[in-house]
């Protein structure tokens, strides 16, 4: 990496430690090795997604500069991917992203009164974040599953042939897991 | 026209996994092309089979193969573009969440075929367990001597890896995948050159949807020729139909092209129906992207032939009376669907989408949206449809790839087909403020003008 350095004049550094664990930078190494030598670069997505998923469920300025110092990018390289593709989130979210698909197909079959009743479920409108910090709710282009309308996808889980009571339902499952998370993360199950 | 080419096991239990998958006839095409072919007879039985592109743009496959500059001594690279964003298409999840294996075989076959030992499939972000899924596929492939070095004794290698994107519709455009699969933001590239010349990495590559690869193993075992009996004239094969919208029977259905549109809607077997009884009113059969139609212009052409599911006939009449068949979204809209309020929200779809390169695309986008908005919420005005007309116009074809003229087509098809409705909304504030958003139909007794 050169010397330039980027002035982030609205963030101050974070006080917690942002580094990968040693198994991950294990799996990064992996997923650096499916490009072909010098192409490091085409591992900056699927490590974002890890980074994202390991630490802290959004992409701060100190997690993507840690990305970029790792991948040997500069950090401007990493901010501009970051801020392009619409799973990466600049800011911090809800332990689940309730994504509701608001695109044609599901918006005739009912998809916006989803997202109505959700945000007033969970009394916050699409964009923000219960107090409790556990759900964020946002409205998404078309999930590619069009057929199944209404459809939301929560986290990796997709839900679909909503109706205002399966969603409550799934609300109601989630809030009683809280903070638990199932399982793995996605990044090494599926990765 | 029920033949079933893809999805004819898609019944056996197991069927996603190699043993079942191997014992049903699975990679018999692989050990067929590795073993007794060479690359320029797979082409060639490619190109007589007459496969289109199943993506979107209906390229043949064959064609599009034999641009590879073989002579080239950098690598040649196939990737396979599973993005799938187009609203409406949810074909290539269902192939590779059932039958991950049979897209690896094609891509085994495809790969070979251009000399490429390292491929990738892209696949969009939020397909996550399908990546999951994949990867297991291939792990399965590489246990059983399918995948790695040598495959099958011969002294062919290959390896394939999965990519993720992170939630860009634009990122299925090939150049823009080929960006996003190097690390950069999805800006879709100037063609030429075209991929097959200088594509990912600046190598030699092919880009073909899953759909298309999946063809491939199927094409191998029963050669080209008979492929192409299959289907309708210059439409070969069968084609993947996700039917979505105000229907009785959504999903996907595997049809032999040439199917009429009018048993595909009414058919027990496929659509079976508009839902809850209700007319039908318009269809989008290829995807957002394309041209909407009418009830009676998608059913009949307008000369009065039955419309067919083929790439001619749902183009016929041009983008006067005709759409396209495109990638094969089959969006079904009921009397009561409101096709402002569906413009506008597809129009806020490609704005949002928009990667924001071309001023015409990007500001024509968002233009488009907030006149469309402004006409839906009772805000319109009467110089805004030739308003919505000049914008389309001037996005069309004036931009570096198809969105932009994704985007217009929709807007200007709308207006072409229901513009008393538009018309409607602006003459009729006080109806459409209090959240109509529902067809004229149900207030005053107009006929949409054709
Ligand atoms: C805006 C845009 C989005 C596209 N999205 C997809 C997509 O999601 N999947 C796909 O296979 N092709 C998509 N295409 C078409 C690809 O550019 C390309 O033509 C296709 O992948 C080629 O494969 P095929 O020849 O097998 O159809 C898109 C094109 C455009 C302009
Ligand atoms: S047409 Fe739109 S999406 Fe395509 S390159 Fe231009 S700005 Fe980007
Ligand atoms: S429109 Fe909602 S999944 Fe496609």
């Amino acid at each position: 990496m050169s010397g330039f350095k980027v002035n982030h004049k609205q963030y101050e550094k974070e006080d917690r430690k942002v580094e990968f664990s040693s198994g991950t930078i294990q799996k990064v190494r992996q997923i650096i090795s499916r490009y072909p030598e010098g192409r490091s670069a085409s591992a900056l997505i699927p490590v974002l997604h890890i980074a994202q998923e390991e630490l802290g469920g959004y992409l701060s300025v100190d997690v993507m500069d840690y990305v970029a110092g790792l991948l040997g990018l500069l950090p401007v390289e990493v901010y501009e991917v970051a801020t392009f593709y619409s799973q990466f989130y600049l800011e911090k979210t809800g332990t689940y992203v309730i994504e509701v698909c608001r695109t044609g197909p599901c918006s005739i079959c009912g998809g916006e009164k989803i997202s109505e009743f959700i945000g007033e479920k969970l009394n916050i409108a699409v964009g923000e974040t219960t107090e409790d910090g556990l759900f964020t709710l946002k409205e998404v282009e078309c999930l590619g599953a069009c057929g199944y309308a209404p459809v939301m996808q929560i986290n990796t889980e997709f839900y679909e042939c909503l109706t205002t009571e399966t969603a409550g339902g799934i609300i109601d499952m989630l809030r009683k897991k809280g903070e638990k998370k199932e399982g793995s993360r996605w990044t090494d199950k599926f990765f | 026209m029920d033949r079933q080419i893809l999805l004819k096991n898609i019944s056996v239990p197991g069927i996603s996994s190699f043993g079942p998958y191997k014992s049903s006839g699975g990679y018999d095409s692989v050990i067929k092309a590795l073993k007794e072919m060479t690359p320029e007879e797979i082409i060639s039985e490619i190109k007589k089979s007459g496969i289109r592109g199943r993506g979107g743009a209906g390229f043949p496959m064959g064609l599009k193969w034999s641009f590879i500059d073989k002579k080239s001594t950098s690598p040649k690279y196939l990737v396979c573009n599973a993005d799938e964003s187009e609203p409406g298409t949810f074909k290539d999840r269902y192939l590779m969440e059932h039958l991950p294996h049979l897209l690896l075989e094609g891509m085994i076959i495809a790969s070979y075929a251009l000399g490429a030992e390292t491929s990738y499939i892209y696949v969009r972000g939020e397909y996550k367990y399908i990546i999951g899924i994949l990867n297991r596929a291939i792990t399965e492939a590489y246990s059983n001597g399918f995948l790695g070095k040598n495959i099958l004794g011969t002294n062919y290698s290959l390896d394939i890896h999965v990519h993720p994107g992170a939630g860009a519709y634009i990122c299925g455009e090939e150049t823009a995948l080929l960006e996003s699969l190097e690390g950069k933001r999805g800006n879709p590239r100037i063609k030429p050159p075209f991929p097959a010349l200088k594509g990912l990495y600046g190598s030699p590559t092919v880009v073909n949807n899953v759909e298309t690869l999946a063809c491939v193993g199927p094409i191998i075992i029963m050669g080209g020729e008979a492929y192409s009996t299959i289907g309708l004239g210059r439409s070969s094969g069968t084609k993947l139909i996700s039917a979505c919208g105000n229907i009785n029977r959504p999903g996907v259905y595997e049809i032999e092209l040439g199917l009429s549109v009018e048993d595909f809607i009414y058919s027990e077997k496929y659509c079976g129906g508009i839902s809850n009884n209700k007319k039908l009113k318009a269809v989008i059969p290829g995807g957002s992207s394309v041209p909407v139609l009418p009830s009676d212009l998608i059913l009949k052409t307008a000369d009065g032939k039955p419309r067919l599911i083929t790439y001619e006939s749902l183009a016929e009449g041009g983008f006067e009376t005709g759409t396209m068949l495109g990638s094969g979204g089959f969006i079904v809209y009921d009397e009561d669907a409101c096709m402002v309020r569906n413009t506008w929200n597809l129009t806020r779809f490609y704005h949002h989408e928009s990667c924001g390169q071309c001023s015409p695309c990007r500001e024509g986008t968002g233009w488009m949206e907030r006149v469309l908005h402004r006409i839906e919420t009772g805000e319109g005005r009467w110089h805004d449809l030739d308003l919505l007309v000049s914008i389309a116009s001037k996005i069309e074809g004036n931009t570096i790839c198809p969105l932009g003229d994704a985007a217009a087509w929709p807007v200007a098809s709308a207006i072409r087909h229901f513009r008393k409705e538009f018309e409607f909304h602006i003459a009729n504030p006080e109806i459409v403020k209090d959240k109509n958003h529902g067809a004229i139909e149900k207030y005053i007794n107009v006929r949409s003008a054709v």
